[in-house]
């Protein structure tokens, strides 16, 4: 690596030779002249000697780590828009210590004067009283949220958190683009993409002394704890109200929700009660102090804001007005979004901070007022149209794109409402190198910059979010139209003491009380349902495809009765009705290889193997929080595999078994790592519950469809050797018994024997065990799942082998009883376990009211 | 003129609810001509919680939630209230030009249009267009004086628009109201409501009582009376001026106001969020509006 002292010399000044800076605006790493900048020089020279294998590999490197950390965005409206990894830069934006200081200064006064606009709407509103904002700036604004007003005026919560999007300009200059004040994202994305450099390129890193990012998170920690009621006590508990897994940003939710040690909640996990917000968790309600949201103002309420909203929690507006629960940031700050209210800000600085606005916005006409109106109906085709709220248009509009009836059609839309839009001016935001196929490019991008409320003032993250257009020409730079994120080094004249969240010599916080959600627990439950069907189907038709194999070359009778009971099985286990029964059954049990495929592959069929990993998936990915980040791994990999699945176009049955025995594989690896690096906590109960319950629904289905029916004793021999195979006992049953199967010794083995773990008992009293731990199954009389369990326990002890398997003319309705029972029983331990622990799935209604 | 009010409004879900968190714009406003001498709130099952707030425009909301099963909820409302008529008249002296309001309430930064250009702007449910704006212009030729011009929208709305409770519900939008012709109060005073925003001028919706009487010779019916709504529109100097399209009558003395905003949707007299199922059942309301005998001593009891 360079010498860090030597980087000043004239060989270091050049930057790479295949880097061209941009023609036009603004270049971050070199000068017009060409030369290098001095805070860059360093890096550049670092890269230099990489090179472009090694950059490339680099490359690969961040691709990798971000995966294996889960890092994912989720792009809406796109096949495979779930989960798309997050694009991260491995070449990171410098800012040198000397000018951020001007950037740093001028944010914090930012956030102080939209803190005091904020407080003013809200409260006694002078500001429109003093004539200095125009009314229908606010009124007409659909982000003005008239029921979080303050009535009478009293001081109204300010601001806990504030982003800003950062553009520097032609003239070297930083302008403010965009203003984020409801739920502002990106601050854990750019904590990830600073985690992952720091392991990219430790040295370089370490030599370049960026400003850590802890200490700025540990401000935002305080001031969140600072922001409880009183009733919060010494321990007040903050949780993340998240919009769901499918939210764009969801897995910042759960980084922060980690990092923070926070709990990581749905509004439908909390519920208002006696004036307090309260967080349903599976051993009851606690009591929730702070919230800090990432929903949207009007989802956050349906009874006072959006009607229809299923995000919110109803009442959370009067436990705010009360002063009950503090929401970082409060309702209704979207207002301070509004582009509108940029074109103010300079006479608002003024008038309420007695300062120049040191942080100059992009220039910015309101079209509510006349001259600004005329102004941007003259020149919109050089002017870029926003609306003031981005519920009237999603997207800005370039006038430079627009023919003339485009041109026409939106002076038209501007003239009819005018205050709903402003003109701004086109910015050519500045181009950082970006790295390409190993090369260095340059490319436009904004910096996300975040800060926190302190005790006097904001504090600003050292560093930020940066992201850049995907190609040069890239105008939208956001992440749903393909943006690239960089860190962003603000460089220290001299190395930081190293400083993470948590205080050195001591325990990190005070140990807390477990907390898990029920829509956590009822996640995992079904995690390890899905898996274990998932599992199950592959052994099955594993078998199958064995006894398929078997039937075609021997063409004996006695295989092709067997293949015929276990395909129906197998449309018993999955619920893939009507399959190889009921109509139509016959010809695809004589033809069964477009079904077979069918139910491997078909994900938009309930109950295929595809459907079911897909489940698991979606499950997984909403508990990736709770889980060893190995397990997270193994996620991915299947993921994969599933992928690969819907890809190929697969008509081998041969071919396919490869893809199922990798995903069994991967399902054993959780499996294992659950049950090896799993914490026993409630969690831990819960993903075995579903595991538990599910094998025996599976193993009672299977045996319903193949046992309960009288066979030639040949046919049997083989079922049972199939059943046994794919309940995992014919190995036990072959070393234990050493003979050819017979069916009453089995069904002891498979249903009544305690000490194999494939056993329904063994299910059973597992489930049984698990259940004991959970939260209120102490107390008697015994809930209902508990009752269940426990009759179902007794009904199967009560059971004797030799008698199940006694025919009745052709049919065992012994065993048919018993197992139809069971099968009931476990069905409604199920249901009852929702009722008891994962009520959240309840939906808030509106009232009808239509009166006259 | 003093008056007992029973607003009774009825839910029966026909399943059970497990919780629910209302919003009720009960409690009627005090203003120059009226005097709300008395409120009570009666809620079964008896909430956990209820607590009381003024909103955004004045007027007074009262928040509770129920947290026991349940599958029946009644709201009663009892009000007593002193209306004086003698000082309730339209004053027509000070009208002026209809486009001359609009232009100064178009003006930027006036006292004017600080208070009031919120009820020009659209609102969710009374929301201008064109086609508005042309059913309103035969009765706003230029010059005419506002309240003249008003007083002729009234009642081509009452005129030209037939009372059919069949016909809508809240959610009916306005452009329906009008090609239709028909609609009830709340759709004749959102109705009027965003004409007159489609001229520029200012106007909200008022939610209220009116009293009903019997034909000469016949006893009331219990609960014959309506909860009921109304417009109003802003004089400049004048204040603001109530004009009943449904009844065709400036409300005098028989209109008592509970609450006001710029439709609807700002002052629901219940509204709620439940858990537990989706409730198929519309509320019953009844209103019982009493006359009561004069005190002597006007209202302080």
């Amino acid at each position: 690596m360079t010498d860090p002292q030597a980087i000043n010399s004239p060989a270091h000044n050049a930057a790479c030779p295949t880097y061209r800076q941009a023609v036009t605006g603004y270049d971050e790493m070199c000068t017009r002249q060409g030369k290098v900048r001095k805070h860059w020089r360093y890096l550049n020279s670092a890269l230099n000697t990489m090179g472009p294998e090694v950059l490339q590999q680099r490359q690969r490197d961040t691709v990798r780590m971000l995966r294996s950390d889960g890092a994912t965005y989720n792009v809406y409206g796109t096949a495979d828009g779930l989960n798309r990894t997050w694009p991260l830069d491995p070449v990171p934006l410098l800012v040198s210590s000397s000018e951020w200081a001007g950037i740093e200064a001028g944010l914090a006064q930012r956030a102080e004067l939209l803190n005091l606009i904020l407080s003013d709407l809200y409260g006694s509103r002078k500001l429109i009283r003093k004539s200095l904002l125009p009314p229908d700036l606010v009124y007409g604004d659909p982000g003005f949220q008239r029921p979080c007003v303050i009535s009478p005026p009293a001081s109204a919560p300010g601001l806990s958190l504030y982003a800003a999007d950062l553009v520097r300009c032609a003239d070297g200059h930083f302008r403010v683009l965009k203003d984020r004040t409801q739920a502002p994202s990106g601050m854990g994305y750019a904590l990830e993409n600073r985690t992952v450099m720091s392991r990219l390129i430790p040295s370089l890193f370490r030599d370049s002394h960026p400003h850590r990012l802890a200490p700025f998170f540990r401000r935002l920690r305080e001031s969140l704890a600072a922001l409880a009621p009183a009733t919060g006590g010494d321990d007040p508990r903050v949780v993340i109200m998240t919009p769901g897994p499918h939210n764009e940003t969801y897995f910042e939710h759960l980084y922060l929700s980690n990092y923070l040690d926070y709990t990581l909640i749905e509004g439908a996990n909390l519920t208002v009660r006696n004036g307090r917000v309260w967080l349903k968790s599976v051993s009851g309600l606690e009591p929730v102090d702070v919230i800090l949201r990432r929903v949207d103002d009007y989802y956050c309420d349906p009874l006072e804001l959006r009607p229809d909203s299923l995000l919110g929690v109803p009442g959370l507006v009067e436990v705010a007005r009360r002063g009950r629960v503090a929401i970082a940031n409060p309702l209704g700050a979207g207002i301070l979004e509004s582009p509108g209210l940029m074109a103010f800000l300079p006479r608002l600085a003024k008038h309420l901070l007695g300062q120049e606005l040191r942080l100059p916005s992009v220039a910015t006409w309101w079209c509510g007022q006349p001259l600004e109106l005329d102004y941007v109906l003259a020149n919109l085709s050089s002017l870029v149209v926003r609306p003031i709220n981005r519920t009237i248009s999603a997207r800005p509009v370039f006038g430079d794109q627009l023919d003339q009836a485009g041109l026409a059609a939106w002076r038209e839309r501007i003239r009819k409402h005018p205050h709903q839009y402003v003109g701004q001016e086109r910015l050519a935001p500045s181009s950082a190198p970006a790295l390409r196929e190993g090369l260095l490019e340059p490319r436009q991008g904004i910096v996300r910059t975040f800060l926190a409320a302190g005790q006097d003032s904001f504090v600003v993250m050292p560093g930020g979010l940066t992201r850049v257009g995907e190609k040069p020409e890239s105008r939208i730079i956001s992440n749903q139209a393909g943006a690239v994120s960089k860190d962003t080094w603000v460089l220290a004249s001299e190395p930081e003491q190293i400083d993470t969240l948590l205080p050195q010599g001591q325990a990190a916080y005070p140990q807390m009380k477990e907390t898990l959600p029920g829509v956590a627990a009822e996640n995992l439950f079904w995690l390890a349902r899905y898996a274990e069907r998932a599992e199950n189907m592959i052994r099955l038709i594993r078998t199958i495809h064995h006894r398929r194999n078997e039937t075609l070359q021997l063409g004996d009778p006695v295989y092709q009765a067997t293949l015929g009971m276990l395909l129906q099985g197998l449309t018993h286990m999955s619920m893939t009705y009507p399959g190889f029964t009921g109509g139509g059954g016959d010809k695809r049990l004589a033809e069964p290889q477009t079904e077979l495929i069918d139910l491997i592959r078909n994900q938009r069929r309930p109950g295929t193997l595809a459907a079911n990993l897909a489940a698991f998936l979606d499950a997984a990915y909403a508990v990736r929080n709770l889980v060893s980040a190995d397990t997270r791994r193994v996620f991915n990999d299947i993921g994969d595999e599933l992928a690969g699945l819907a890809r190929e176009e697969h008509s081998d049955l041969q071919l396919l078994q490869d893809t199922q025995d990798r995903i069994i594989t991967a399902l054993m690896a959780i499996a294992g790592a659950t049950s090896e690096s799993m914490s026993r906590e409630l969690g831990w109960h819960f993903l075995n519950l579903g595991r538990r319950i599910e094998r025996a629904l599976l193993l009672i289905a299977l045996l319903r469809a193949v046992l309960t029916t009288r066979v030639a004793p040949e046919t049997e021999l083989l079922l049972l050797e199939s059943v046994l195979t794919v309940a995992e006992s014919f190995t036990l049953y072959r070393r234990r018994f050493r003979n050819r199967p017979q069916l009453e010794v089995a069904l002891d083995l498979l249903l009544l024997d305690e000490t194999n773990a494939r056993s329904l008992i063994y299910q059973l009293n597992a489930t049984r065990q698990h259940l004991d731990v959970l939260p209120g199954q102490d107390n008697r009389p015994y809930k209902r799942e508990m009752k269940l369990v426990i009759e179902a326990t007794t009904l199967l002890n009560l059971a004797n082998a030799e008698e199940l398997a006694e025919p009745d003319a052709d049919f065992r309705p012994r065993l048919e009883t018993l197992l139809a029972g069971l099968g009931q029983s476990l069905g409604d331990t199920s249901n009852a376990l929702t009722t008891t622990y994962f009520t959240h799935a309840e939906r808030p209604y509106q009232l009808v009211d239509d009166e006259a | 003129m003093r008056y007992r009010i029973v607003h009774k409004t009825e839910y029966f879900y026909g399943i059970t609810v497990s919780q629910c968190h209302n919003l009720a714009h009960l409690r009627p406003r005090n203003l120059p001509a009226q005097q709300c001498l008395g409120h009570r709130l009666e809620i079964d099952p008896l909430p956990m919680d209820l607590a009381e707030h003024e909103d955004f425009f004045g007027n007074h909301v009262s928040y509770f939630s129920i947290q026991q099963p349940h599958q029946t909820l009644t709201v009663t409302a009892t009000s007593e209230i002193q209306l004086d008529s003698g000082n309730n008249q339209l004053v027509l002296d000070k009208d002026i030009p209809w486009d001359e309001v609009r232009d100064k309430l178009a003006e930027p930064f006036t006292d004017i249009t600080r208070e009031n250009r919120q009820f020009v702007l659209d609102s969710p449910l009374a929301t201008t267009s064109p086609e508005l704006a042309d059913y309103a212009a035969a009765s706003f030729p230029p010059g005419r004086p506002l309240l003249e011009a008003v007083q002729d929208l009234m009642e081509r709305v009452h005129h030209e628009f037939t009372y059919d409770p069949e016909f809508s519900t809240v959610t009916t939008p306005l452009a329906e109201v009008l090609t239709r012709r028909r609609g009830v109060c709340q759709d004749f005073a959102h109705l009027s409501v965003a004409c007159l925003r489609s001229l520029g001028l200012a106007a909200r919706y008022v939610s209220g009582y009116l009293e009903t009487l019997p034909p000469p010779g016949q006893s009331k019916q219990p609960g014959a009376d309506e909860s009921h709504a109304w417009f109003s529109v802003y004089l400049p100097d004048a204040g603001w001026h109530d004009f009943d399209p449904t009844n065709n009558r400036v409300p005098l003395d028989q209109h008592i106001t509970t609450a006001w905003g710029r439709d609807y949707a700002d002052v629901t007299p219940v509204k709620g969020v439940i858990f537990g199922g989706n409730p198929d059942h519309r509320p019953q309301v009844s209103v019982d509006m009493e006359r009561l005998p004069e005190s002597p001593s006007t209202g302080l009891r």
